[in-house]
Formats: C-alpha cells, structure tokens, sequence
C-alpha cells in the first residue's frame, strides 16, 4: 500500500530498524507522560517515520501534528536498550516535513545566527526592559491583556539588560588552553554566563583564547528542519575553532555543545569535512565536564545557598551529563543541594517549542515550576539557556522571584568569595 | 459513524482517536502481529468504561482492553474491527493500607511508579516484569506476569486479592475484595491471566509484602552454559529458593556491556545472576551453599553487589536485556517457554541446535529458576523472512513441548501461540475453557481471537496465518 505523494519521505533503514517496539521509552518521553497516548511517545512517532518511509502514509497534518510536540528533549534516547538514533531521526524527519509553522521556525532561525541582526533586537530589547514598560505591564497585570502569542513571547524575552561578556585577564601559567563558544542567543541573553564561565575557567588556571570569527553551533536550524543551514554553520565553526588551535570547546549551553559533539554524525557524508568534523566534535566539552575534568581546589569556594538543579535535556538525556553539574555544586562550601522530583522531565522550552506548541509547553512548564517549589530552594541552578529562560518565565507567571542561574554563575560567585 | 459520537460524548472527543494516522500506532505492541484497531478510546473512570462497553455492544463492534502494549503475545493487537479501550488515563494509586498491606489501584498504573509509592513505607508488590518501567497493573494482570522474582513469589495471580471489572454487557461487578478468603466462587485467579477476554480490569486489590531487611546479589561465572544449568539445577534441587535466579549466555552479555556499560564478563561462557533474600544471617548461610555447590559445578568466579548502585546497575541490565539484544541484530523474536527443570540442559543443547541450523545466532537470558525459557533468535528482518523465523520459534516450542514443557512462561498466549494450544491440551480441555469464558463473554465481543484457537477474527493478520500452518503441519 503506498499512498501518493507518500514516497519522497525517507529515513535511514538502519536507525528505524533498530527499534524494536519494546516501549522502554514509553515513561521517560514527557508527551507521552502527559498523554498517555501512543500517538505522542517516541515508540508511536518512530512508527509513524516508519510508515511515512515505507509509503503506508503520506506526511498528513495529523502526523506532522504529532511529530512537532515532539520537544527535541531525547529522554527516549537516553533509555533505549536498543540504541536507537532517536535524535538524528526526529531531526532528518523535521528537515522533510513541509509544516505550516516551518516558516516561522526559519525565520528566529536566521535572526538567531546573526549576531549582528541580534545585535540591534538585544538594543531595543534592552531599551524596553529599562524603559519600565516591561515592570509596568507587569505590574499593572495589563500583561494578561495582550494578544496570547505575543504575552508568550513577551514572557520568554531574554533578560536583556545583563551585561554582555568580558573576557577575563589570562591566567599567568595556564594549565591548558581553550575556547569558549559564545554562539547566538547566549552571546546577547546571558553575555553575563559566559563572563562568568570565562573567570571560573581563569580563575583554575585555564586560558581562554578569543575566537573572533565564531557563529552559531546551527542546532536551532537543524531543530527548526533546515539541516541545510546547520551544516553550512558547523562548516564555519569548525573552521573558526581549527584556527584556534585549542586542547578543548568548551561549551555553556546545553544545547549546542549536544549538537556539536554531534558534528561527525551531520557532515558524514561530505568527504572534505567528515574528519575535521569528527576530530572537532571530539574536543567538545560541556563547561560542568569540563571543570569537573580539572584538578580543582576543595571546597570551591564559599556559597550559603540552598539550590535545586534542573537537568537540561540536552545536557542529561543528550550527552549523559549529570553528575558533573551536581559534584561541583556539592564541592562548594556553605551549599546545600536539595533534589527535585523529576529534575531530568524536559521543562518545555526545547528551542522554539514553546512558540510553536504552547499547550504543552504550559503544561511542562506548570509541573516543573510545581517540582521546583516544591523543593524550598531559594534559586535554581540550571546549564542551558534555554531552560532558564523556560523555568523563570514559568516562576514569575507564579509570582516567584526565585533567582535561575547557570552552574559557572553560582560557582563564580562562590570562588570570589 | 454512529459509535465514535457515542464514544465522543462519553468520554470527550479528544479522547477518541479514528484518524487513521492515530490507529496505525495501535496496530502494535511488542511482539510480531500487526492488526490496527477501528478506532481508540480513552476512558477516564469505571462508569465511562462501563458506557464505552454498552456503547460498543450495541454497535456490535469487538473491544480490545490495553495497558502499555509491552505484550510479546499480541494480546493488545485489535482484529476484526475492534475498538481499543486504553487504559491510561486510570492512573491512580487509590488506596495504600500499611497495616493490612493492601493497595487498591487504577488498571493504568505502571508497575515501576507503584514500587516506588510503595518504598517510603517499607512495602513492595511482589511481581516485577522487566518490563515494569512501562507496563501497567492492568497488562501485568490480563498476562500473569512473571518476574525475575517470580521464582521465590510466584506471579501476578499470588498477589491480587481482587479486581473490580467491567463484564462484556457492561455491568461493573467486584470479585474478591480487599480481604483474602471470601466465600464463594473464587473468580480472581481465572480472571488474572485471561488477556482481556472477559472484561476489563478497572480496579485491583493488591497484596503486598514488607522490603526484606537483606538482599545479597551475585553473579556466579560458568565455562558454558551447560555448567551454569546444572548448577541451577543443583540449589534448586538442593531445597534452596533464592528470591531470584537468572542465567545469561556470552552474546546476552556482549549486548549489555554495549548498551548499558554494564562490565560484565565476557570470558565467561554463561553466569547466573543470584539474590537471596531475607534476614542477614539467613541470607550469609544461603549464599554459601549456594557458591558452594556453584562452585561443585565448574564455576571460576563469584562477583558480589556491594553497593545498591552496583545491584541497580546488574538488575537495570538484566531486565532491559531483551531490547538490548537489537544491538546485535536489529531484529528478536523471544522465545517463552517452560520445561521441566531436569530437563533444562538437554532442552538448552537441542534449543541451540535448531538456531545452528537455521543460522541464526541465539541469545540466552532467562528466569532459569523456575524452568522459564527465553532463547531468542536474532535476525534481520530486512533479510531474513519472517516465515523462516516464526518456524525455527515453533520448532523450538515443539522442543520444549516435548519435554513436557509449556507453551508460555509468562507471556502470554494472545494471537501469538493460540494455534498452538492444541498442542498441549486436549480438545475436551479447550472445550471447557471456551464454556467458562462463554460464562461471562457468551457474545465472544472481548478481545476476540485470543487465547483459544480455531476463532476466525484474527485470521488475517499474515502472521497469524504462517503460524496456523506451522501448528498444524508440525503436530502431525
Ligand atoms: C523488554 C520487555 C521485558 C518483559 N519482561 C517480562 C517479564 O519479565 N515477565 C513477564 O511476565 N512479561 C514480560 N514482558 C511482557 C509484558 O511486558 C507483560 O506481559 C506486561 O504485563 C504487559 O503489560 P502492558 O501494560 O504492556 O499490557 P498490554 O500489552 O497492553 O496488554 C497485555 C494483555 O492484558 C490485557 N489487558 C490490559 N489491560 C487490561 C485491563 N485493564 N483489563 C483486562 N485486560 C487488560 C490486554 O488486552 C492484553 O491481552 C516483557 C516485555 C518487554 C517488552
Ligand atoms: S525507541 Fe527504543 S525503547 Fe523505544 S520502543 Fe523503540 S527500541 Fe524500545
Ligand atoms: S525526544 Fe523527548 S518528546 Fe520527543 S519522543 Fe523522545 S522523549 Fe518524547
């Protein structure tokens, strides 16, 4: 049975037969957990590639329907027994679809990977926020009164006026010399991250190199199902970070250093880049993997607090990072690190997600700012941009001030201490 | 259609499905049949369920109830225009009684999230499926599950007190009850197992059992698997009962330590994974008659858990060993059969002569304890013909029939061996299991053609049919 149209979709044999249907995934997938339906769980959406591949459906609304509030997060990947490629189908799968909401997608794509372009919005951004409109809509609950797309992406709007990055003095003999991947959105949003990423990084005798040249990692591109765009821009990054000549990229936000690492897998096809992208890939280093990797002093540094952590998808699930966050936590002095229930159930963000799915999106967000309270911490501790935006965004819609910040943030702040 | 209004109305219409898009991820579960549903339901109580069953009566439309669909029998996999009633969203854990030791519960409750209610009270549910982080009360119920565990606690049957069911005309009557030993007919037991064939399960009264004060794990390393049966054979023979006794083959472990890390030793040509329950001191004695008599049978090591991490870590790989075999070759049929203990080294040597001979590799990993069986043949679907596979699955059957073994362990009959039935019982047998469930499903409306043979609503599934010609040519 082959329905017409049907046979221009296609996905590698090899990734689709490696699931067996088994259903260990069926628990740790978040749509799956909220539903309860096959229809959104990585078993269903796999079958459904499966069936697009072989011609018994057509790539129908209804399918691309269950296919977009699929967030990207690979906690299906992460405990699958039978190692399928979840990840890299969902993306192949999203690069074929022709969805009504691809355009938009595109689009933040292309602002996104322009630092300039960003630029100029982060100025104006900035403006609004120091202009008091922003406090007062707030204040005044006029807020509730926009538009439901625009009060979204008014309450995800970047913290914009945080300082933007400075680079720290170098360290007088470094033990190693890396690069720091400034990317897009966390260059202009959270400038102030890779400030402090930077100083904890000098601080323990790492220098840290100045890419000029560096782009975007190309992951919300490729997330978006313009695979074409993220090979283009991993083509230019690695370019850019062969020059530095460095022992490691080190990355701070979850998200791009999980698709980085994935750089051999993307450009395995193009002869001339396939070993520059697999050894590239191969010195990417979360900045929590990174650290801990490092014989650092203990205690690092003094911190009363008592935080919860928030494992990012693409940190836990993606590149099977979190004990590292935790260890550093738990190393400094005065900190106490309270779990919350859950705290690897992707948050909702999951790059444009929340645009693009917003019901589930709340959803997610409600439960973990639930998780997250539950806790009685007094901050948040999370590793990818991303999610700190998703979860303070779902803190202030609760009318909570609890301050979210990024692993290097509290660790900066201790070791000044 | 008339029915999907019906079913809209009662249960909402975003908890119906017909698209045909949605059903085609009904058609499955975790076995090899193929069959999608007319349409999906997704009730939200027992009353809902109850109206959802009138609904489909009067449509004269069959209902396949379904948990989690992890069933390796086809049991969830709906025939002849079957709507399917899901389970999901009766997810809740009424009632814990820390005194009486009883929990009441939703059918659609997983049986990992029960566990883990259970823990801070000191209290677990005995039967532990590997596949338990997904699979619900309700599908460990309409199967029987088993366990690692079983060995020591028995299946699901020995832990349910009760279950509140919905009948095929819709009645919602209770049979045992929160109190074990109530007069009269005792339904539960025929009930537990029947794969969804008599009604739908929508609340359960379960027994549970205090968390042992010791557990001690271990893994016993044999040369091949002929000295790793033989001891298995010797404890159990010897009067001792471990809480759990597992063998792995050498390609099992290959496939772990792939997908898990899980540092197993592949010099070794099988292991027993051995736990032993109970007080300290009884546990210490146990253990060293156990290593002892490993030991007596060619064993050239013991590797003891030290950790609970280290005992997760042995168990998480054991139970998603299945899966992990796919690491090997992409494609698995699993094998589930009983012999009788005795025979467990002959019924092994003869099970690997039929997977030589069709050239298939074998994994091994199995409930050796209580005689269960699961070789599972490797393959690659996109080379080898289904046919060719389903074919060495019944010759390794017909092994262990032979033997004066079972058709299944654990997993159940569904649409996957039912021709087979006539194999081990005789038509007199088969009579009076269609006259019990007749009893109580006279109109044969829930989940048809399962579990009894010779029924004609699931005689299109192709694989279906392969097997009805291997059961009956190979019998004669
Ligand atoms: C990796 C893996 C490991 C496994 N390990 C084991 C194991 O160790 N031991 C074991 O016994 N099995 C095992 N199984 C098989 C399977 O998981 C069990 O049979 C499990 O009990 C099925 O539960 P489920 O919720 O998935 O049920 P489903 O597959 O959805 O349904 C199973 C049967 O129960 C019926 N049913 C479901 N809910 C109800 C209800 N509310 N009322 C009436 N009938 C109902 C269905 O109609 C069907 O016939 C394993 C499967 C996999 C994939
Ligand atoms: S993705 Fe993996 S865990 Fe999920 S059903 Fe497929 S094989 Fe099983
Ligand atoms: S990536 Fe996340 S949301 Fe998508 S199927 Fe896997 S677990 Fe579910």
């Amino acid at each position: 049975m082959t329905v017409p149209g049907a046979s221009r979709f296609e996905l590698p044999s090899d990734a689709l037969q490696q699931c067996i249907r088994c259903g260990m995934c069926l628990e740790a997938c978040p749509t799956y957990t909220l539903t309860g339906l096959e229809t959104e769980s990585p078993r269903g959406r796999i079958h459904l590639m499966d069936a697009m591949t072989h011609g018994r459906i057509g790539a129908t609304a209804r399918v691309s329907l269950h296919l977009d509030r699929c967030l990207g997060c690979r906690a299906c990947e992460a405990v699958c027994p039978s190692g399928v490629p979840y990840g890299e189908l969902i993306e192949l799968t999203r690069a074929q679809l022709v969805r009504p909401s691809r355009r938009r997608d595109l689009l933040l794509g292309a602002i996104v990977a322009r630092p300039r372009v960003l630029d100029v919005a982060a100025r104006v951004g900035s403006l609004y926020e120091r202009s008091g409109v922003r406090a007062l809509l707030h204040a005044t609950g006029a807020i509730r009164l926009l538009p439901p797309g625009l009060r979204r992406l008014e309450s995800l709007y970047p913290p914009l006026a945080r300082p933007r990055y400075r680079a720290p003095t170098p360290p007088s003999a470094p033990v190693a010399r890396v690069a720091l991947l400034l990317g897009c959105v966390m260059r202009v949003a959270y400038g102030d991250v890779h400030t402090s990423a930077a100083h904890v990084l000098a601080r323990l005798g790492v220098e840290v190199v100045d890419v000029p040249d560096q782009g975007c990692c190309g992951a919300l591109h490729a997330h978006a199902g313009d695979r074409e765009a993220a090979r283009g821009l991993a083509r230019k990054a690695i370019a850019a970070f062969e020059r530095a000549g460095v022992d490691a990229l080190v990355v701070d936000a979850a998200g791009c250093g999980a698709y980085m690492k994935g750089y051999g897998r993307l450009l395995a096809d193009d002869p001339a880049w396939a070993e520059r992208a697999r050894a590239l890939a191969a010195r990417v280093r979360d900045v929590t993997e990174y650290i801990a990797s490092l014989e650092v002093p203990a205690p690092l540094g003094r911190l009363e607090a008592r935080v919860t952590y928030q494992d990012p998808c693409h940190l836990a699930h993606a590149q099977g990072i979190r004990r590292q966050p935790r260890e550093l936590l738990r190393r400094i002095d005065g900190l106490e690190l309270v779990e919350m229930p859950d705290a690897d159930m992707c948050c909702g963000s999951a790059g444009t997600y929340n645009v693009v799915q917003p019901e589930y999106a709340d959803r997610l967000q409600r439960a973990k700012v639930d998780a997250i309270l539950s806790t009685g911490a007094s901050a948040v501790v999370s590793a990818n941009p991303g999610c700190m935006l998703q979860v303070a965004a779902g803190l202030r819609a609760r009318g909570s001030d609890l301050p979210v910040l990024h692993v290097v943030e509290v660790l900066d702040r201790a070791m000044r201490s | 259609m008339d029915l999907l209004v019906r079913l809209a109305s009662i249960c909402g219409r975003e908890n119906v499905l017909s698209d045909p898009e949605d059903l085609l991820v009904f058609e499955y579960d975790a076995g090899f049949d193929r069959s999608a549903p007319s349409a999906v339901v997704v009730p939200a109580t027992a009353d809902e369920v109850s109206a959802v069953v009138r609904a489909a009566r009067d449509a004269g439309v069959p209902i396949v109830p379904r948990g989690a669909g992890t069933g390796l029998a086809g049991g969830t996999v709906a025939c002849g225009g079957a709507i399917v009633v899901s389970t999901s969203r009766l997810r809740n854990i009424l009632e814990i009684d820390t005194v009486g030791r009883s929990a009441l519960v939703e059918p659609g409750v997983v049986n990992a999230d029960l566990g883990a209610a259970l823990r801070p009270h000191g209290l677990f549910f005995a039967p532990d499926p590997s596949s338990q982080r997904a699979s619900t009360i309700g599908g460990n119920i309409g199967n029987n599950a088993g366990g690692p565990h079983a060995l020591r606690y028995g299946s699901v049957v020995d832990h349910v007190l009760g279950v509140e069911m919905v009948l095929p005309d819709g009645t919602i009557a209770a049979f045992g009850g929160r109190a074990p030993d109530l007069p009269g007919y005792d339904l539960v037991p025929l009930i537990v197992g029947s794969e969804g064939t008599l009604g739908i399960v929508t609340k359960a009264w379960l027994r549970l059992l205090p968390l042992p004060e010791h557990v001690h794990t271990f893994l016993a390393l044999f040369p091949d698997v002929g000295t790793g049966a033989r001891a298995a054979s010797a404890i159990i023979g010897g009067g001792i009962v471990p809480a759990a006794m597992e063998m792995l083959d050498r390609t099992t472990m290959r496939a772990l330590n792939a997908a898990f890390d899980a540092h197993l030793p592949e010099e070794a040509g099988s292991l027993l994974l051995v736990e032993v329950e109970g007080l300290v001191e009884e546990c210490r004695d146990q253990v060293t008659r156990i290593e002892t008599l490993c030991r007596a049978e060619g064993a050239f090591g013991i590797r003891t858990a030290t950790t609970a991490e280290e005992r997760d870590a042995l168990w998480k790989a054991r139970k998603l060993g299945y899966p992990a075999l796919a690491r090997i070759k992409p494609n698995n049929y699993l094998n589930d059969a009983v012999v009788p203990r005795t025979k467990l080294p002959e019924v092994l040597g003869r099970v690997n002569g039929i997977a030589d001979r069709y050239g298939y590799t074998i994994a091994n990993m199995f409930h050796i304890g209580d005689g269960n069986l699961h070789p599972v043949l490797l393959f690659d679907a996109r080379t080898e013909p289904i046919e060719r596979v389903l074919r060495a699955a019944a010759e390794i059957l017909r092994v262990a029939v032979d033997a004066g073994g079972m058709l299944s362990g654990e997993h159940g009959i569904g649409v996957e061996k039912e021709d087979f039935m006539t194999w081990v019982f005789a038509p007199e047998d088969l009579d009076a299991m269609r006259r019990a469930r007749g009893a109580l499903d006279p109109d044969g409306v829930m989940n048809p053609g399962k579990v009894l043979p010779g029924q004609k609503a699931c005689g299109d599934i192709p694989t279906s049919r392969i097997k009805r010609g291997l059961a009956e040519g190979m019998w004669v």
